[in-house]
């Protein structure tokens, strides 16, 4: 069986997203893929598709989606009132839908984007092996763009297997922004010795604030200002940018890079969101307050591990 | 570190391998190198090998891979290069491009700029073979240097809200070709009919860094056929 989804309201910004599309990036393709890869990989987990299936991801105002089968859906991240055919349904866990069930987003509650999840995934074809949606670019996704109201979303063939619960540790996987700064940890970037000495400490001084210029690509912050060691040069020679990397205009305002961050770049690098707090980073929306913490890389890792044998064991439970 | 490179973490999930910082062929030559033999390692949780003018950089899965093992090779790799494998062995690509006009709507400004004819600029520019250093910025957006000065123009002032698919264009010592519809501040001296980039071919971009590329003025009526070949389907390119 494979079937269709249709969208009724778009939401803000909906766009299909998986994994990544990983390997490209030396013929310039954008990485992109979902920006809180913890809640999408949860929500798909919870209702039964194997790891790097394509989920939709939701930012600040939620569609309404309308199921022509029966499905389960799991909506993790970003908390919302959800309710199917006007009846509320729990954040972070999996939920049936069937012919004709609409699934409508409401007031968002707590953090910026969700992965919405529906058993058998969504089809659309894959482009250089990711259905990851970069917009700019107009590649992979439904079209290569935001979903609208009329799109019709093939489905894939769902796993036969009942609803999901998980224990209760795995809610402690999603992190969202509570009441106040978040605490983000970073670890001193590439370029670190361009700036002036002080710099980290600067950078860990206050609480920078997540400006209405944040977007998929990158989050432009606002706060202190980070200045380069007058000795060097503003800017660096191009090259790579990754996930998570805190670049610094010669305004010394930081952008973080996000999911659909262009491949290369000539801003030099003070630090790096440890990838532990990507999601959590994903989660900030305009005007959220945001503290920066130095981490050490091992115990960076030792959080992405600790993280990691949760989600393993979720997916575990999904396959069985 | 050694041989004039140094390795870098970046984060808990890139490795920057650098060699010293300037634009040159046989600094990005190194770097290439050293790409394609750490693709060569496959190393279990390598994600991405994306080298630029003078570095490497190696993204990972830090859970599915054995760092401290990766770092020991790049260490090695760096001191022992392979001199054979200095040698270029990017392919010869050139580029047909219709110059001026409204496909290059900023070609008389880079004369005037230039002092020179509109002519002058395009034999300039179409005279060189120019090196692929690196892709970035856009699918397919290859860096291509180095320019003459004499035509070497600054970027706009004001960069364009569209800049269409094809456009030839020059940055200072850079040119480069557009491969999509974009915003865009480089000088626009021309358009080629060539898909630089589409992810339906078994290579979808057609420069790979390493690569040497010429471009081949071309006239209005070739350029008209060729772009109608190509939107019926017919283009190979």
């Amino acid at each position: 069986m494979s079937g269709t989804l249709s969208v009724i309201r778009p939401g803000l910004l909906t766009t299909v997203q998986d994994g990544g599309r990983w390997g490209w990036q030396s013929s310039g393709v954008p990485v992109s893929g979902a920006m809180d890869p913890v809640s999408h990989r949860l929500a798909n987990a919870l209702v039964g598709n194997p790891p790097g299936s394509a989920t939709l991801e939701v930012t600040l105002l939620g569609p309404e989606l309308e199921f022509h089968d029966d499905r389960l859906v799991a909506v993790c991240g970003a908390e919302f009132e959800i309710s199917v055919n006007g009846n509320g349904m729990p954040p972070q866990s999996a939920f049936p839908v069937g012919r004709g069930s609409r699934c409508r987003f409401g007031s968002r509650l707590r953090g910026a984007r969700a992965s919405v999840a529906i058993s058998g995934g969504i089809a659309v074809p894959p482009v250089l092996g990711s259905r990851a949606t970069h917009v700019t670019t107009r590649m992979g996704g439904y079209e290569g763009r935001a979903l609208v109201a009329g799109d019709t979303l093939p489905l894939g063939k769902p796993s036969e297997r009942e609803r999901l619960d998980l224990p209760a540790s795995t809610n402690a996987l999603v992190r969202l922004p509570a009441a106040g700064p978040t605490t983000v940890r970073v670890i001193p970037g590439p370029h670190a010795d361009r700036f002036e000495e002080n710099a980290m400490a600067v950078l860990q001084s206050a609480p920078y604030t997540v400006t209405p210029q944040s977007n998929r690509m990158g989050y432009r912050l606002e706060g202190a200002a980070l200045r380069s060691a007058p000795t060097r040069a503003s800017f660096a020679l191009s090259e790579a940018t990754f996930h998570g990397a805190l670049q610094v205009p010669p305004n010394g305002q930081p952008i973080v890079l996000m999911a659909d961050r262009q491949t290369t770049g000539g801003y030099p690098v003070l630090a790096v969101v440890a990838a532990a707090d990507i999601g959590l980073t994903a989660q900030l929306a305009p005007g959220d307050l945001v503290m920066f913490e130095h981490c050490t890389e091992q115990d960076a890792v030792s959080s992405l591990l600790a993280q990691e044998a949760l989600l393993i064991a979720a997916e575990a439970r999904g396959a069985a | 570190m050694s041989g004039g490179a140094t390795i870098v973490r970046a984060g808990d999930s890139a490795i920057v391998v650098r060699f010293e910082e300037r634009i040159d062929p046989s600094i990005n030559a190194r770097a290439l190198q050293l790409g394609k033999r750490v693709a060569s390692w496959a190393t279990t949780g390598v994600r991405d090998i994306v080298p630029a003018f003078h570095s490497v950089t190696v993204h990972y899965d830090p859970i599915r891979t054995n760092v401290q093992h990766l770092v020991e090779q790049l260490e090695r790799a760096v001191v022992a290069e392979e001199p054979e494998g200095m040698a270029d062995s990017g392919r010869s690509i050139e580029i047909p491009v219709c110059y001026g006009d409204d496909l290059g709507p900023d070609l008389s400004a880079v004369a005037s700029w230039a002092n020179m004819s509109a002519t002058d600029v395009v034999a300039f520019h179409s005279a060189r073979a120019y090196r692929v250093y690196m892709l970035g910025f856009l699918p397919g957006f290859s860096y291509l240097g180095t320019v003459d000065e004499r035509i070497a123009v600054p970027r706009l002032a004001t960069p364009r809200v569209h800049v269409p698919a094809g456009s030839v264009a020059i940055a200072g010592p850079q040119t480069g070709v557009y491969p999509l519809d974009t915003p865009g501040g480089w000088h626009l001296i021309g358009r080629t009919p060539l898909l630089m980039f589409d992810a339906s071919r078994s290579r979808p971009s057609l420069l790979a860094a390493g690569d040497t590329v010429t471009f081949r003025p071309m006239n209005r009526t070739e350029y008209d056929r060729f772009s109608g070949l190509r939107d019926r389907g017919h283009g190979t390119c």
